[in-house]
């Protein structure tokens, strides 16, 4: 029951529509060739060698991609209630919900201080009667890049949701079916492809995410420096480094996504 | 393409140089009014200066502002090291003022002071730990228990170079659970309570109030952070620039440092 979308359009790029889309492919890969043409591919060998590359890009890596399990397991219900349910105030709870968008990821790392850190709201509860810290661990870390990251993902899923036809739950409901089941069975298979690309998205911001994660999470090679904050900190002191460091991170985010788009995706666009 | 940039920039300078000119026969003609107003500065003055000199410089550029109705004062705060970055790749700047000789020495080696820079304040570490102080922090030797929350400055900044050479002349292995990307990030979390203690300059401590505990320490003798100030060779404002600089190593700019907590230059 796949639909026919993105119907390619015979004959030429109109020109009002070539010369722009040609000036912003330009605009958007010039950075990445002067990446390219100011790497020191001489020393790049010994420089990847470093033991804190791998350390940050496997911390990278992990707390991404737990970031990114958290953000289905909690953005998919989300997406659902938005695009799905009659409760009121889903107008607001959609800006709520999507607030980390606008917000500066700085201030959302001040804001989970206030809540989950030492002296924070919750935090100071988890301190006192668990004495369990939160701020400046991995556990942090991914916190930090879930609040920043989910709400691309909620966005995904319910675009998917709305364009996805109702009647087959409709009709899985008129054959007895329950919401959740519907759901289990019926919805949630039509809205995989959105969900994964969903997850892509949530993922790729969630590695490249800094303000929120420097400010919450702190920066301690090993526990909490990923490899955004390994970038800046080595771009004070040793730029080159910091073009290495930034080649490693473009190199797997490219090649996940590269793999994952074959897997999960199949090869068609999706929203 | 750095040529081109250099030609932009003297462009700027000539242009600005020829507003300056123009006033400056404005200036001559009321000459008859008063002797002192013929040296009364103009156009936009842009210092480039570390984090920690944010409230001393403020004041001072206010003061420049004063005796000087017709120039327009500009900071950019920022830690040294980014600022270093900002100024070889071209930032626009009349005076630079570091919290370090080696990020100077950046500057320097690029070519881009007008004269030599001179070391105007000295400043020395202090253990910053919350009101109340909740870890029971005493001294420098506490940075090694690991029960302890404790954050320090990334040794690319000059504080965390600082702090990597007081831990090693005292012999102490610091167990830091975050390294920070400048001092003020490391206070930021000293006054919102979340560490037991960071390792500031002692002007911090007494920039942020009740907030805040400072614990000085001996072994911080061993790091001496010295600020040096110069003008820049591409200066738009090279008259404004000489000014602000005589102001600092004025008596009542060093009157200020010293009130801020900075030391004076022991050379």
């Amino acid at each position: 029951m796949r639909r026919r979308r993105g119907l390619a359009v015979p004959g030429p790029v109109p020109v009002p529509l070539l010369v722009p889309a040609a000036v912003g492919v330009v605009f958007l890969v010039l950075p990445l060739v002067g990446l390219l043409v100011r790497a020191p591919w001489s020393t790049l060998g010994p420089a990847l060698g470093l033991p804190e590359i791998g350390q940050a890009l496997r911390l990278s890596l992990l707390s991404a991609t737990l970031a990114t399990v958290v953000s289905i397991v909690l953005g998919v219900p989300i997406a659902w209630v938005l695009a799905r349910s009659r409760i009121r105030g889903r107008t607001i709870l959609r800006a709520l919900v999507t607030v980390p968008l606008v917000l500066p990821p700085v201030v959302g790392g001040v804001a989970l201080f206030l809540v989950l850190g030492r002296q924070g709201l919750l935090g100071r509860w988890l301190f006192e009667q668990f004495d369990l810290t939160i701020p400046f661990t991995t556990t942090a870390v991914v916190i930090a890049e879930t609040f920043v990251a989910m709400p691309f993902l909620v966005i995904s899923v319910e675009g998917a949701l709305r364009a996805a036809d109702a009647r087959f739950e409709d009709a899985a409901a008129t054959l007895g079916a329950d919401r959740w089941t519907t759901f289990r069975r019926v919805t949630l298979p039509m809205v995989a492809p959105g969900v994964a690309a969903g997850a892509v998205l949530c993922w790729a911001r969630a590695l490249g995410e800094f303000g929120a994660t420097i400010t919450f999470a702190g920066n301690s090679p090993g526990t909490t420096q990923t490899m955004p904050l390994a970038v800046y900190l080595a771009l004070q002191h040793d730029p080159e480094t910091a073009i290495v460091l930034s080649l490693v991170l473009l190199v797997v985010s490219v090649t996940t996504l590269l793999l994952l788009r074959d897997r999960w995706l199949g090869r068609s666009p999706v929203a | 393409m750095r040529i081109r940039a250099l030609a932009l920039l003297s462009l700027v300078a000539v242009l600005l140089t020829g507003c300056g000119g123009s006033s400056h026969r404005d200036a001559g003609a009321s000459t008859s009014s008063g002797a002192s107003s013929a040296k009364k500065l103009t156009g936009t003055l842009t210092v480039f200066a570390a984090a920690s000199l944010t409230d001393v410089f403020t004041d001072l550029g206010n003061r420049l502002k004063a005796d000087n109705p017709r120039l327009d004062v500009r900071f950019n705060f920022a830690g040294s090291s980014a600022l270093a970055t900002q100024l070889t790749q071209g930032a626009p700047a009349d005076v630079f003022a570091s919290a370090n000789e080696a990020q100077m020495k950046v500057v320097t080696d690029a070519g881009l002071p007008a004269d030599a820079p001179v070391v105007f304040a000295e400043n020395v570490l202090e253990i910053a730990v919350p009101k109340g102080n909740p870890g029971r922090v005493r001294g420098l030797a506490d940075f090694a228990k690991p029960d302890l929350t404790l954050a320090v400055c990334a040794a690319a900044v000059p504080c965390g170079a600082a702090a990597q050479k007081v831990f090693q002349a005292s012999g102490i292995k610091a167990v830091p659970d975050t390294e920070e990307e400048d001092v003020k990030a490391a206070l930021t979390k000293v006054q919102l309570g979340e560490v037991d203690a960071a390792l500031v300059y002692a002007t911090d401590v007494q920039a942020a109030g009740s907030d805040v505990t400072g614990i000085p320490f001996p072994e911080a003798e061993q790091a001496i952070n010295e600020y040096p100030i110069c003008s820049l060779e591409a200066a738009p404002n090279p008259k404004a620039a000489r000014a602000f600089i005589e102001m600092v190593q004025s008596d009542a700019g060093q009157k200020a440092l010293a009130a801020a907590g900075f030391r004076k230059p022991s050379a």
